[in-house]
């Protein structure tokens, strides 16, 4: 029953990994862009919560509608404004930008709010639990896994079913031909990195309900992201939540035999997926 | 009447290779010119030029009524410039219908319903409806030229250009592809068709111009420009090599 408990707790903790890996994906996925900062912006998302629930006084699940569409315009402007510059036959200059960006949002948030250990309060929420049979899940990851699953169905909607996926695919596909139809890239690339930057606020609020976090964490959570990402396959928004999955049962299941092979357990798993299947387990088949 | 189409001593060269030679021709609203010239004459280029995907070394482009000279590819298209490619380039990981919901949405500027019921006439007319939802990457290379055709219909364009859309057809293939053809032009569309295929050209074309190194060789009616010396040195030229 222990090992039941492992492994209903990781695939739990799965949720809040997808929710990470899930904008790192799409912006993958839409302009071929390795956001070497995407951690760092996952934990501004936590600190742009903790901001607004201390100023405002809100639930940190309430912050969401102020911290998603503010990271959505950071977003829009940081692609507009700099890293569509970046973007083009050379893979280099993106990653050297983005790792640019993550030391200076690392430095911005030591400078603003110290390197002290900080939590976001969510009262009850933190310690509810719901109990099935003999087991007892935490309300937090269980509504951290319901967000996920939403989030990756809305994504996967949005770029199947409407006019912005069919540019997002559009633009993906062959971009010098989405210009000549009329598609403005670094407008679409702007959309993109705003709609990932959204996914990533809900993502850094419900890390900063979970655990206590400072600036330094970011490149944990890149780690973590990355690996779901690939383990899923690249471009497979479901695959991710999976990849996601297999790392937090890979993870709960190493705690469960010693505390100390938490992080290590996941990383073997991510090494013997990426030995047996290189391109992750679904990986869409035109990419 | 101004011109819908104005290029003004437009010139372009890669180092020492030029593409475009002071280039200088019209196009009047609802008129279709056929370009003729040997491999390499600077045909495609032109093309990209006035798209947008090159910009000029030095010239002038007016579109509608405005100097587009500086613009994007982007913007010229939502101004009514549609074009197919000689190699055809679908998003090949899209459907044939999403393919065409693209133009349709982004450069013809329809919404919802309107636009897809627009995208299924075309796809109608341009024999592609049963493939509607069949991945543009599995296509045929006839299916991917009509593909081409659809795209560049479905932005709803004031000016058509056509890159050797007809290369590679059947007689009975290129017969009603001429005729679709013939169809949009006679609604009105202006027409700008580059085609190896001349008698198709012949068939639909009000004006011919012939273009070899990035410079116009000769301009007029199809007829006369067909039958001058000059020309038939050139395009019996290509005709040899073919």
């Amino acid at each position: 029953m222990e090992w039941v408990n492992a492994v209903v707790q990781g695939t739990l903790l799965g949720g809040l990994y997808a929710l990470f890996a899930a904008g790192l994906s799409l912006i993958f996925g839409v302009m071929r862009l390795v956001n070497i900062a995407h951690g760092d912006l996952i934990v501004l998302g936590a600190y742009l919560g903790l901001s607004v629930t201390t100023l405002l006084g809100l639930h940190p699940i309430a912050a969401l509608i102020v911290v998603v569409p503010a990271m959505a315009l950071i977003g829009y402007i940081l692609q507009r404004g700099i890293l569509n510059q970046t973007l083009g036959k050379d893979i280099l200059p993106p990653l050297l930008v983005t790792f640019g960006l993550s030391v200076i949002i690392q430095n911005a948030l030591l400078e603003t709010y110290s390197a002290d250990p900080q939590k976001m309060n969510a009262g009850a929420l933190e310690t509810a639990s719901v109990s099935i049979g003999s087991l007892s899940l935490g309300l937090l990851p269980v509504l951290t896994f319901g967000i996920a699953i939403v989030v990756i169905a809305s994504l996967q909607w949005m770029f199947y079913r409407t006019s912005l996926g069919r540019a997002f695919r559009a633009t993906s596909d062959n971009q010098e031909i989405a210009q000549l139809m009329g598609l403005n890239r670094r407008h679409i690339f702007g959309l993109a990195m705003a709609l990932a930057l959204g996914v990533t606020a809900i993502a850094g609020i419900m890390l900063g309900i979970r655990t206590s976090f400072d600036p330094s964490i970011g490149g944990g959570r890149l780690i973590f992201g990355f690996e779901a990402v690939i383990i899923g396959g690249l471009g497979n928004l479901w695959g991710t939540l999976i990849g996601g999955v297999i790392l937090g049962v890979a993870q709960t299941i190493g705690a469960k035999i010693d505390p100390g092979w938490q992080l290590l357990a996941g990383h073997i798993a991510f090494l013997v997926i990426l030995a047996v299947r290189p391109n992750g387990l679904f990986p869409r088949i035109n990419e | 009447m101004a011109a819908f189409l104005q290029l003004d001593k437009v010139s372009k060269s890669f180092g020492s290779v030029t593409v475009a030679d002071a280039l200088s021709f019209e196009v009047a609203k609802g008129e279709a010119l056929g370009i003729i010239g040997p491999n390499g004459a600077g045909k495609t280029s032109m093309f990209n030029l006035i798209t947008g995907t090159l910009s000029p070394n030095s010239g002038a482009i007016h579109f509608d009524g405005s100097n587009i000279t500086a613009h994007s590819a982007a913007k010229r298209c939502r101004a009514g410039m549609a074009r197919s490619f000689q190699v055809p380039q679908p998003f090949s990981g899209m459907t044939v219908f999403e393919n065409a919901m693209i133009a349709a949405t982004q450069a013809g500027g329809m919404q919802g319903s309107e636009a897809e019921n627009y995208c299924l006439d075309v796809l109608q007319q341009t024999e592609l409806l049963d493939r509607a939802n069949v991945l543009a990457g599995g296509l045929t290379l006839l299916g991917r030229k009509r593909l081409e055709l659809t795209r560049a219909l479905c932005a709803k364009p004031k000016l058509l250009m056509l890159d050797e859309i007809a290369g590679g057809l059947t007689e009975a293939e290129c017969t009603s592809l001429v005729q679709t053809i013939k169809d949009i032009h006679a609604r009105g569309v202006t027409i700008i068709w580059i085609e190896h295929v001349v008698h198709a050209l012949l068939a639909v074309v009000d004006k011919l111009m012939v273009i070899d190194f990035g410079r116009k060789i000769a301009e007029g009616h199809p007829r006369t420009i067909m039958e001058s010396p000059e020309v038939q040195e050139i395009y019996l030229g290509i005709e040899a090599d073919a």
